[in-house]
């Protein structure tokens, strides 16, 4: 009966002792939202940025977390699931910013997920970092663009195109904004260049007026029959100095690509670029198909400097530890996306740390003013229009997945405006 | 005339219904139409939560959609995706053409046909300023396509799975559609950034209020009138067409009309709560016709219980109330929970969630006279 009493009182002594420590030492955190889909279709893609959001705020918070006004905070992910369903992405932005009063919130993959929440963040005045290569034509106070805008892989990637000799471009894409859009774009791009009308192919959708609305083939979501459009390729490629510009999306590469080189067709007769293929989706689609073929991205895992050598093996590290439910493990490689989530949240807190606060305005008044950050694909700088300034690299895909780094532009402004700029 | 009016005459049914439905429904209508609304403007319900709550309550007209069809008429449907998303589309427009000039491209048409190429206003489009034709577009798009498409299918005797597949394709061909730039509907992006409706501004909480209250009342009639329908003698054709189509038939009904007729009422009802459901959450899109979507207003209906009313709404909310919670709380794990609550009721609870009540007087009972012969609860219609 003594040696429990005893115990007991030592316990509670204990207790009491832990207690005060713990309330001296009271540490602050910030709520920080993850809205990416963790199920459904793009769980894919969008679960590996949730990864790396995640292994960034813990490298954040034990290098000391934010430091606001002589406090420190420690940052307090709140993770949601979007599941692939845009009205409740929607629903799920409502909650972080009414329910949970995040201080910022890192998400979205899609145009039209991005499209649906960004009613919730404007009328809350809330801040989105969108991590995602998009078809610009957006410019909203309440979103912090870090994606590669239309000229940060179209545009360089024809000018890499223009200076290997090529004069004839294919236009192929998938039916939906982003491709339509940087179709557009490209035409007045590759018109602006001195190449003939005759020369870009894909076909023209005109106006009564006869101007063109539409440049490019376009295939639905999940089209598998390649077989008359690789034809057409073959026989626009037949005076061997064509390339083809694709912003095919996801699983349709596969057939697509299949067909190409069944026709005969491959990177030295009529190269490929992809827009939308990076290292990750090469854990789901055969990277044999596609040697040889170029993909264009402000970030390659292959980039061989310092900093990028360390944020693979820390994040794979991480990897190794974590305790995620669910967390694939094996395999695992870094992208673009990837990258730019991971410099949004150091962009984010530097912005912070200069305003002094986590007020959205005067976050966003910081992030306005011009700040870098030197990220694992180069040194990226904040704009006064909410986009990025940062490296450009065109990259030749290898049988493993990975790319060969061919050619870099150093420090291309985000322009989300592009249509009617190239005359 | 006079025999329609026969057919629509009240039946006294003793399953038509019960004491302790007549209050449970009262209770919930009480606590929906008057006290949520209420509270939220006194400011003790977050508006996000009666966001939220509405968002269900669209979802439950869809849910009764189905069960009129699978539960009362053994017609599983699985393309009332379809109509709901066409009720929303059809809104969608009118809200699109409310937005103005205040769009992304301060053009006066909306931003995908900016985006698109185009200076002026398609012709289809220009009647969609007018709400009042929106809402008679939101009754005859759906009733026209069922009725065409009802009349060819039981015309030439589809039921059973084949019903279900063809209902299937229809929602899917519906969504390739809609998911082209060319129809112009606004493509894989479909339709977002609304800013009034009727004038007022579709983002502010009293607008959301009123919206709430008008959902809550179209569902609490929508409810009294299936009630009712399924009280008279239609209704009971119509559970002998799910119970033995072939003895109704010889019997001297025409299955066909009544089957056709269930199949219009129920598009209209989804697409009632597609059109309330689009200014609420802000946004349609194709995905929201593809048949995974029809296939989960399916699983509400057999989580809550079909051949009833009440438990369409009930497995509506309850299923998607557990959704949202679930994405936030366990984000990694809530698929799994789901999916396992799935199969249990599957298993264990064939009547829904709104058998449990008889079950358990049903289990009471054999423990007060244990030699009672084999327990006979309403059990759920075998057919589908």
């Amino acid at each position: 009966m003594r040696s429990t009493w005893k115990t007991l009182l030592a316990g509670s002594a204990l207790a009491v002792a832990g207690l005060s420590a713990s309330l001296t030492a009271a540490e602050k955190t910030v709520k920080v939202g993850v809205l990416h889909s963790l199920s459904g279709t793009m769980a894919i893609s969008e679960t590996s940025l949730r990864d790396v959001l995640l292994f960034t705020f813990d490298e954040i918070n034990a290098a000391g977390g934010i430091k606001v006004g002589g406090d420190t905070y420690k940052i307090e992910p709140v993770v949601v699931d979007g599941a692939s369903n845009w009205p409740l992405f929607a629903e799920k932005a409502k909650q972080l910013l009414e329910q949970d009063k995040v201080a910022v919130t890192f998400g979205c993959w899609t145009s039209v997920s991005r499209k649906s929440v960004l009613p919730v963040f404007e009328k809350n005045n809330g801040l989105l970092f969108y991590p995602v290569q998009y078809e610009g034509e957006e410019e909203s106070q309440n979103v912090a663009y870090t994606a590669e805008a239309v000229n940060q892989q179209a545009t360089p990637a024809v000018d890499y195109y223009l200076a290997e000799g090529k004069k004839k471009f294919y236009l192929l894409g998938s039916d939906y904004v982003y491709p339509q859009t940087t179709n557009l774009v490209l035409l007045e791009y590759l018109l602006s260049k001195g190449v003939p009308l005759e020369n870009i192919g894909g076909g023209f959708k005109k106006d009564e007026s006869g101007k063109i609305i539409s440049a490019g083939k376009y295939t639905p979501f999940g089209h598998t029959d390649y077989q008359q459009i690789v034809a057409e390729i073959k026989q626009f490629a037949a005076s061997g100095d064509a390339c083809v510009i694709s912003t095919l999306n996801g699983d349709t590469n596969v057939p697509f690509f299949k067909e190409y080189a069944a026709s005969g067709l491959d990177a030295e007769t009529c190269p490929v670029v992809s827009f939308s293929i990076s290292e990750d989706e090469f854990r789901g689609l055969p990277a044999d198909q596609l040697v040889g073929q170029l993909g264009c991205w402000t970030y390659f895992q292959s980039l061989n400097t310092p900093a990028n050598k360390k944020f693979v093996a820390d994040f794979q590290s991480w990897l190794s530890k974590s305790t995620v439910p669910g967390i694939v493990k094996d395999g695992r490689v870094t992208c673009s996306p990837m990258v730019l989530s991971y410099n949004g949240v150091y962009l984010w807190k530097a912005a912070v740390e200069k305003a002094g606060t986590f007020d959205v305005d005067a976050v966003r008044t910081a992030w306005k003013s011009g700040l870098s950050f030197a990220g694992p694909g180069g040194t990226v700088t904040t704009q006064a229009n909410m986009h990025l300034t940062k490296n450009v690299y065109i990259g030749e895909t290898k049988a493993d997945g990975q790319f060969k780094i061919l050619k870099s532009f150093e420090n291309v402004y985000g322009e989300p405006w592009l249509k009617g700029k190239f005359k | 005339m006079s025999r329609l009016a026969a057919f629509l005459a009240v039946r006294r049914n003793p399953r038509a219904i019960s004491r302790g439905e007549l209050i449970t429904v009262g209770l919930l209508a009480i606590l929906v139409v008057l006290i949520l609304p209420f509270a939220n403007q006194q400011g003790w319900i977050s508006n996000f939560a009666i966001n939220l709550w509405v968002k269900y309550l669209c979802y439950a007209l869809l849910a009764i959609s189905v069960d009129l069809l699978w539960g009362y008429t053994g017609l599983l449907s699985l393309g009332q995706a379809l109509f709901f998303s066409l009720g929303g589309y059809m809104m969608g427009m009118h809200l699109m053409r409310m937005i103005g000039d205040l769009g992304q491209y301060r053009q006066p048409i909306p931003d995908f046909l900016v985006f698109l190429g185009w200076t002026e206003l398609p012709t289809f489009w220009k009647p969609f300023s007018s709400f009042p034709f929106a809402l008679a577009m939101v009754l005859l798009l759906p009733g026209l396509l069922s009725w065409v498409f009802g009349y060819l299918a039981f015309r030439s005797r589809i039921k059973g799975v084949y019903f279900s597949i063809i209902t299937q394709a229809l929602t899917y061909g519906a969504a390739l559609m809609f998911f082209r730039n060319d129809m112009l509907m606004g493509g894989n992006n479909g339709f977002t950034d609304f800013k009034f409706i009727l004038g007022f501004d579709i983002r502010e909480p009293a607008t959301q209020r009123g919206l709430f209250v008008v959902t809550a009342v179209t569902l609490l009639v929508v409810y009294l009138l299936c009630r009712w329908l399924n009280g008279t003698k239609f209704g009971l054709v119509q559970q002998a067409v799910r119970d033995g189509e072939n003895r109704a038939l010889f019997s001297g009904y025409a299955t066909a009309h009544f089957k056709l007729f269930i199949f219009i009422v129920s598009a209209l009802i989804a697409s009632v709560g597609g059109a309330l459901y689009v200014p609420q959450v802000g946004i349609i899109n194709p995905s929201e016709m593809t048949p995974e979507k029809s296939l989960e207003a399916v699983v509400w209906v057999a989580v809550g219980g079909r051949g009833t009313l009440l438990g369409p709404v009930i497995g509506a909310v309850g299923v998607n109330a557990l959704k949202s919670w679930a994405t936030r709380a366990i984000p990694d794990l809530w698929i799994l929970l789901m999916g396992g609550l799935f199969i249990l009721v599957v298993l264990f609870l064939p009547g829904g969630i709104v058998s449990i009540p008889g079950k358990v007087r049903g289990w009471f009972k054999k423990k007060a006279q244990p030699p009672a012969s084999s327990a006979s609860s309403p059990a759920a219609p075998a057919k589908s």
